[in-house]
């Protein structure tokens, strides 16, 4: 039984005020809340535990190294991997597909080569490659959205061709909300001597998540929007592809022989490992997962598939407004604007009332170029949101748009 | 806060002054605020040194857009010099270094400055032209 009310008393946060107002938390998808848990997990951490990983022979550096490696293993479990060789603790999403892109793209792509994306992607995933066309001449081509907001699978059909060398893809949107066919392109990614890249910042902390069942040679994801501190963030890599990479950072760790002039490299994940890492952020991951493993990744989609419909129909009745991304087949997040309240008065706006929503880009400027906006507002919700939050934000936006009006003497 | 949205500012945004295209101006200089993006072009033709006409267009939130509004009426007929003061004064102004100047339309951004993600907003359309005052020399 999924108990709502039981699960927001494990997160503190969500007690605060800001000024007289209760905190209605719906920015989920730039960083999620983290629950005692994790903040226990940390703290016990940092408290009993804490030694540089892998090398002393100290009891503190045992039980620390044991901890690292326990949250990987959970970590891997989590996301379907058969082990833990692929597993590679990175920052976020962010340093995982620049990983790839210079470990693999550096080394793998050349001129007459294409790395195939798509028009809705996180700036996450396509300046790391913008940067590893330049070094090697490769070309980028993308696979355009229809109008709503679902990927033109028959243009990718087309595009994905033996030029092609890897597609990449965002699992979820987090502007659209659309759940992508990442199977289907790693299919023809396949299919055609390329590998697939999917980027699951969007999706790991929502949908239950299987790399292997998703056929991908890659999944990235960040740890702190899945109830993990900030700076734990996992890439996960078929051994076999990242056994043939380049490093990626040279430094301790990542090591096995080191000689004034060359050296050798260590195994899987660890050659990608380098200096000492955010070792109680992935401690802290191992405890998001457990958490989120406890709740059932299924039920957690079943909470925020609800939630996500409730808000898209509520919102949906607001005159005038536009909402984004497809219709059905949604994650927990919808994007908006209003005609008469930009996004940014908005969400100023709101913020009076406690309810922090996001407004802008979202790290995201050609698709919403695409759209032909330059900013939207976009409410996110997760695990612990409820129906009276989301109906707290139609009411604020209502509020909102009659004092914008009454001031600027245009009705909303 | 909801001071923030004085009629001033209210006033600027819905009735913008000096908004549009000027083909063939001196300055033409077109500014995204990375942050958000909003983004606003700035026009400028000279008589001489000082400023013959001013425009400015670009979709934002009311606080860049009110701002700009208010810059062309701040900068019109100044000389370059003179120009480049007011935009370095009004930049002083949005991080607390100088006073808003009373009886002044300007007044109304102050309740911007507690709000530091709001700043660059205001501050947008002063920085483009500022860039096409660099550009010209």
């Amino acid at each position: 039984m999924y108990d709502v009310e039981e699960i927001r008393h494990d997160f503190p946060i969500l007690d605060r005020r800001i000024g007289d107002k209760r905190l209605v938390y719906l920015d989920n998808a730039a960083t999620s809340q983290k629950p005692r848990q994790v903040l226990q997990a940390l703290t016990d951490y940092y408290e009993n535990h804490n030694a540089n990983i892998h090398r002393g022979v100290h009891r503190l550096a045992e039980e620390a190294t044991a901890a690292y490696e326990e949250a990987r293993l959970k970590t891997a479990s989590f996301l379907g991997a058969p082990d833990t060789t692929g597993l590679i603790f990175t920052r976020g999403t962010t340093e995982a597909v620049n990983l790839v892109a210079y470990g693999w793209g550096r080394k793998f792509l050349g001129e007459g080569d294409e790395v195939v994306l798509t028009e809705a992607e996180h700036h996450s995933n396509l300046v790391p490659w913008q940067l590893a066309a330049r070094a090697t001449g490769a070309k980028l081509r993308f696979v355009p959205i229809l109008e709503n907001g679902t990927l033109d699978m028959e243009e990718a059909e087309h595009l994905i061709g033996p030029r092609t060398k890897l597609v990449g893809c965002i699992h979820a949107s987090n502007v659209l909300a659309t759940i992508n066919p990442v199977e289907r392109l790693a299919e023809l990614a396949h299919a055609n001597g390329a590998l697939m890249l999917v980027d699951g910042a969007q999706s790991a902390p929502h949908l239950p998540v299987d790399v292997e069942g998703l056929g991908c040679d890659f999944f990235a994801c960040s740890g702190h929007k899945m109830l993990g501190p900030t700076g734990g963030g996992v890439l996960w890599g078929r051994p076999e592809v990242l056994e043939e990479m380049d490093p990626f950072l040279g430094g301790g760790e990542m090591i096995r022989e080191v000689h004034l002039h060359h050296s050798t490299w260590n195994d899987l994940p660890y050659r990608f490992e380098a200096g000492t890492m955010n070792v109680a952020q992935a401690v802290g991951l191992g405890a998001a997962v457990d958490y989120l493993g406890g709740l059932g990744m299924h039920n957690v989609r079943e909470h925020e598939r609800r939630l996500g419909e409730h808000a898209y129909r509520r919102l949906s009745e607001i005159e005038g407004i536009t909402l984004y991304g497809p219709e059905s087949d949604r994650t927990g997040l919808v994007s908006f604007s209003v005609p008469d309240v930009h996004p940014h008065d908005l969400s100023q706006l709101l913020d009076e009332e406690g309810i922090a929503i996001r407004s802008g880009h979202h790290c995201a400027q050609p698709l919403m170029r695409r759209l032909g906006v330059a900013a939207t507002a976009r409410a996110s919700f997760y695990l612990y949101n409820t129906e009276e939050e989301v109906d707290a934000l139609v009411e604020a936006l209502g509020r909102a748009r009659e004092f914008f009006g009454a001031i600027s003497g245009v009705r909303p | 806060m909801r001071e923030l949205y004085t009629q001033v500012i209210m006033d600027h945004y819905r009735r913008p002054r000096n908004r549009g295209e000027i083909e063939g101006a001196d300055i033409e200089e077109h500014l995204l605020n990375p942050l958000c993006g909003d983004e606003v072009t700035v026009y400028a033709v000279f008589d001489g040194d000082r400023v013959a006409d001013v425009r400015f267009d670009g979709r934002g939130c009311s606080i860049s857009q009110a701002s700009a509004s208010m810059m062309t009426e701040r900068l019109m007929g100044k000389s370059r010099e003179e120009a480049e003061k007011e935009i370095q004064g009004f930049k002083a102004m949005m991080v607390g270094e100088e006073e808003f100047p009373e009886m002044d339309d300007l007044a109304a951004l102050k309740g911007v400055i507690q709000y530091p993600s709001r700043i660059k907003c205001a501050t947008l359309a002063w920085t483009a032209f500022q860039q096409g005052l660099e550009g010209e020399k």
